[in-house]
């Protein structure tokens, strides 16, 4: 069996996961059994098939449809992209026995479980797909399952709109993606998706392929301005289902931008300026509204948006670097590129998982109400700290790694003459600044959520998780300290990767082993770690052995503190929100203090997202009126789509016989 | 041999060195106000003194409140053994330490901030909250700065920025590197807490920044902040001393007292400007750090008109 075999083999199984669990009773925990054990057997297949070095033909196959074929290879972009699809959804599912049993979730179970199957084995098909027509029919399995998933809970409003807004953009996402692929077709005369050099697609062919690519795939991967779904559908998805979303579907449309401008002759220089420029814009604006979150589940997604810039920063120097044929640029980027992608499918399905269970524990996601979980859940304290160091970039974790790949190649162009200079010197600056606001975020999520003491009675109350969602937590973020220890390990997959993605260009791609330092950090991280915790046991020694007292922290001497008056979030995050009004545009209802003795007031704020609500909002408005007569399609009769079904099954006929 | 006495002198300095630079400042602000002042030795004797008390914690605190100063502390100690004090090559040296370097004092930042948060109180969650804003304005300024010395040089690690090629660079673009040190400069100042950013005496709560943070600290604990403090000071002097006297020499008789004579010179540099300024309103700071990302800014967009 080829490795390309078995990860077919182990995209079914994903498939398959859920339906048995389907014609279970509605109160039987058979089903979530056979979904574990399937997605386990899968991750194992799967992670062979994709670590295997034998690569295998690539394998084709007719069908009856009139357009493409089924074409599937696994090369070794494809490989670095498959590992999360494997990974994240078999130890979601084991989070899931005791985040979402059958027995608490008793409605929807059984529908949650087989649509958490059925994403990651048609994104697995996605990534294998050398065929347009194939590529785009499991990308819309991919995108459909992932609606119903967001709408788990569809007896609520705000999950209805969430996957309502989702739907919506992820079809504009596709419907761009068909014009990209139509666009290749009419140019190279087939689906196939094979590197095609400047004869073939002349500049004005290759540059329409691009903007619509980065378009469709921009939206897919929420890319600032094509973020809008991207936060509500995080936010009200449950926090198992977040964390693939965000982990590895995200990522989907990473892949397909890595896969397409691999393909293409080579870019000129605005290309990549102009991805470097969205990904700063999207890293920067993406933490100052994380920032500005109530919600914890929100200001994860926000994140996301900000992880997805630094990774679309990298794919723009990449770019650059081909560009200006300067495989040292490339290798650094692409492989900050894929090193990334591995860490936020890392850190942030753990930092998904740590909110699950809060929101378990405590019963509330949000941020002000909380405080003081330390105590009550030790475990899942340390878990979310680990993930949270690992997403500030801090060293010795993981995050820090794959930003000091991009960094690295970032200033190595800027050191090189060119027009490029200046895009690479912000973005530099821009990613420094994301930073520092990245740590501002995780200071005040941490601090106000375990630190301090409880701000509610949810706090006061919460309880630790059960194994069964700590286990997966503990294997994500001992994952994320062996890539942050010893990132050498992942260097083979990464330089073989950037070889493939090079290799339309000719030379040899450098190893980013030569270029990183990859063999000095697991020093500086031992040192670091060695002296740290030695300095912390000998701090705690020191004081040992007098007794400690232990009063209350210092209140001025105020008689009756409240934990209600220690600083929220909001507070915390007033100062640097303050600076950054002008892009968040924030909304305050503020109570009048008019009278000697005011009356009991509130106060309310919150952030809204300004590009959904003031652009794409009233934009769908004037779409919709103007669109009216199209409902005369959409008449909620069973017999009428029927008659639509029947009628596309003719025009097929007809197209083969005439084709 | 000399790669040997290099080291030993490196780590020793890094070690002993740092609360020495506290006493220079507060000897040059007591001489500034006409008085005598503490002994210069005095950082010692209050570091001797906090690390044989016992210490009060809050029952409030967890086991962070204890890790926030040993990690900071020994966060900076590692971003010390990056910077090449003498100008000859640092103990550890590789291509992109310098982004080490800066996310190392990020994890010092925000292990401050979390010990802060511990503890429940809401002065020092003002405090945290202050420190992790004006560091979001300081990252820029310094990455900028980088990036115009690594252009300079053509190297990738900080023993390349900062080695025997400074001098060098004064004369290929001495104003480049004019606007650097000052932008770098006022980096030193608010990274340390120092005036006009935040006023190490002061006896406010509300208006402090990174004093309010450890305000519960007591003890050993209390001293491993101020040692970390100090060492953060020495470590960031330091990159300031290389970059404003930029003497390379194979000699250890000859770099290490220049050093030492160099670091005195940026401490009573800091006393100077503690003593005759005053501290900034809070809300004028972010602008005093814009001018900060715009001097070493400004210091990078002119290297590009000169062809490299």
């Amino acid at each position: 069996m080829t490795s390309t075999q078995l990860i077919l083999v182990a995209a079914g199984l994903l498939a398959g996961s859920g339906v048995p669990g389907l014609f279970a009773d509605r109160r039987a925990r058979w089903g979530e059994w056979v979904a574990v054990i399937a997605t386990s057997a899968a991750a194992i297949a799967g992670l062979l098939g994709a670590l295997l070095p034998d690569a295998g033909p690539s394998l084709r196959m007719s069908w009856g449809l009139p357009w493409g074929r089924f074409d599937v290879a696994a090369d070794a972009v494809s490989r670095v992209f498959l590992l999360p699809v494997f990974l994240i959804p078999a130890l979601g599912t084991i989070y899931g026995l005791g985040y979402w049993s059958q027995l608490e979730h008793i409605a929807n179970g059984r529908k949650l479980r087989f649509f958490y199957g059925l994403m990651p084995a048609a994104m697995a098909v996605v990534i294998l797909a050398r065929d347009g027509a194939l590529f785009l029919m499991a990308w819309e399995v991919m995108a459909i399952s992932a609606f119903f998933l967001v709408t788990t809970e569809d007896d609520k409003r705000e999950t209805r709109k969430a996957g309502w807004v989702y739907f919506v953009a992820t079809h504009v996402g596709t419907l761009s993606l068909f014009a990209m692929f139509a666009v290749l077709r009419l140019a190279t005369g087939s689906f196939t998706l094979a590197p095609t050099d400047g004869a073939v697609l002349d500049p004005s062919i290759s540059r329409a392929v691009f903007i619509l690519a980065v378009a469709g795939f921009g939206l897919k991967a929420g890319l600032m301005p094509l973020h809008v779904w991207l936060p509500a559908a995080h936010a009200n998805a449950p926090s198992h289902v977040s964390a693939v979303l965000s982990g590895v579907m995200l990522k989907m449309g990473i892949y397909g931008l890595v896969r397409i401008t691999g393909l293409l002759p080579a870019s000129p220089a605005w290309w990549g300026a102009m991805l470097v420029a969205a990904g700063a814009v999207s890293a920067v604006i993406g933490l100052v509204f994380a920032l500005a979150q109530h919600d914890l589940k929100r200001l994860l997604a926000y994140s996301s948006i900000e992880n997805i810039g630094i990774i679309t920063v990298g794919l723009g120097l990449a770019l650059l670097g081909r560009s200006a044929n300067q495989p040292a640029w490339a290798a650094l980027g692409l492989g900050g590129v894929i090193l990334h992608v591995w860490n936020h499918c890392l850190f942030k399905p753990l930092l998904f998982f740590g909110a699950g269970s809060i929101q378990h524990g405590a019963g509330t996601r949000r941020i002000e109400r909380l405080g003081g979980l330390a105590r009550r859940m030790p475990r899942t304290t340390g878990l979310f700290l680990v993930g949270s160091i690992a997403i500030c970039a801090l060293p010795p974790l993981n995050g820090f790694v794959s930003e000091l790949l991009i960094y690295l190649g970032l200033f190595r162009a800027v050191g090189a003459p060119g027009a490029s200079q200046l895009a690479t010197a912000a973005a530099v600056a821009a990613l420094a600044f994301a930073g520092g606001l990245a740590a501002a975020v995780f200071a005040k999520l941490f601090g106000m959520a375990f630190l301090g003491e409880p701000r509610s009675d949810h706090a006061i109350h919460a309880h630790e998780s059960p194994a069964t969602m700590i286990g997966p937590m503990t294997v994500m973020a001992g994952l994320c300290v062996a890539i942050g220890m010893f990132p050498g390990i992942t260097a083979p997959l990464i330089d073989r990767a950037v070889a493939v993605w090079w290799s339309p260009i000719g030379s040899q791609a450098p190893s980013v082993r030569g270029l990183a330092p990859f063999d000095w950090l697991p020093f500086t991280s031992l040192v670091l770690l060695v002296l740290s915790g030695a300095g912390f046991l000998a701090l705690r020694r020191a004081l040992s052995p007098a007794p400690v007292q232990r009063p209350g922290t210092w209140d001025c001497g105020y008689g009756a503190p409240s934990p209600r008056m220690q600083y929220t979030g909001s507070s915390f995050g007033q100062l640097l929100g303050a600076l950054f009004a002008w892009a968040t545009c924030p909304r305050a209802r503020r109570p009048r203090m008019g009278a000697l003795f005011p009356k009991e007031a509130r106060f309310r704020s919150n952030v809204p997202d300004i590009v959904l609500e003031r652009a794409v909002l009233p934009l769908v408005r004037v779409a919709a009126d103007f669109l009216r007569w199209a409902r005369l399609l959409q008449q909620g009769q069973i017999q009428v789509y029927v008659l639509y079904i029947l009628l596309t099954v003719l025009v097929l006929f007809i197209s083969m016989y005439a084709v | 041999m000399i790669a040997m006495i290099d080291l030993i002198a490196h780590v020793l300095l890094l070690l002993l060195m740092p609360p020495l630079l506290l006493g220079v400042i507060v000897k040059t602000k007591a001489a500034f106000a006409g008085r005598v002042g503490a002994p210069l030795l005095q950082p010692y004797y209050d570091l001797i003194k906090l690390f044989q008390k016992g210490t009060v914690l809050s029952r409030t605190t967890t086991w962070v409140f204890l890790a926030g100063p040993t990690v900071t502390l020994f966060a900076v100690m590692v971003a010390g053994l990056l910077v090449p004090l003498s100008g000859r090559p640092a103990p550890l040296r590789f291509a992109g330490d310098f982004i080490l370097f800066a996310y190392l004092l990020a994890l010092g930042r925000f292990f401050t901030a979390l010990a802060a948060l511990d503890t429940g109180s809401s002065f020092e969650g003002m405090g945290a909250s202050r420190e992790v804003t004006f560091a979001c304005l300081a990252e820029p300024a310094l990455f900028l700065g980088l990036l115009a010395l690594a252009r300079l040089s053509g190297g990738l690690s900080l023993t390349a920025l900062l080695g025997g090629q400074v001098g060098g660079a004064w004369i290929a673009a001495a104003p480049t590197m004019v606007l650097v040190v000052g932008g770098l400069f006022i980096i030193l100042l608010v990274e340390n807490s120092r005036i006009p950013f935040d006023d190490p005496n002061t006896h406010l709560e509300l208006t402090m920044i990174h004093e309010v943070m450890v305000l519960d600290h007591g003890g050993p604990a209390l001293g491993a902040v101020l040692y970390g403090a100090a060492v953060k000071l020495f470590v960031l002097s330091a990159v300031v001393a290389r970059l404003m006297v930029p003497v390379a020499s194979e000699r250890p008789v000859i770099h290490w007292p220049v050093f030492v004579v160099s670091m005195l010179l940026v401490a009573v540099l800091i006393g100077v400007v503690e003593s005759v300024m005053a501290r900034l309103r809070l809300l004028h700071v972010p602008n005093l750090l814009l001018g900060a990302c715009l001097l070493t800014g400004l210091g990078f967009i002119l290297l590009l008109g000169s062809s490299s």
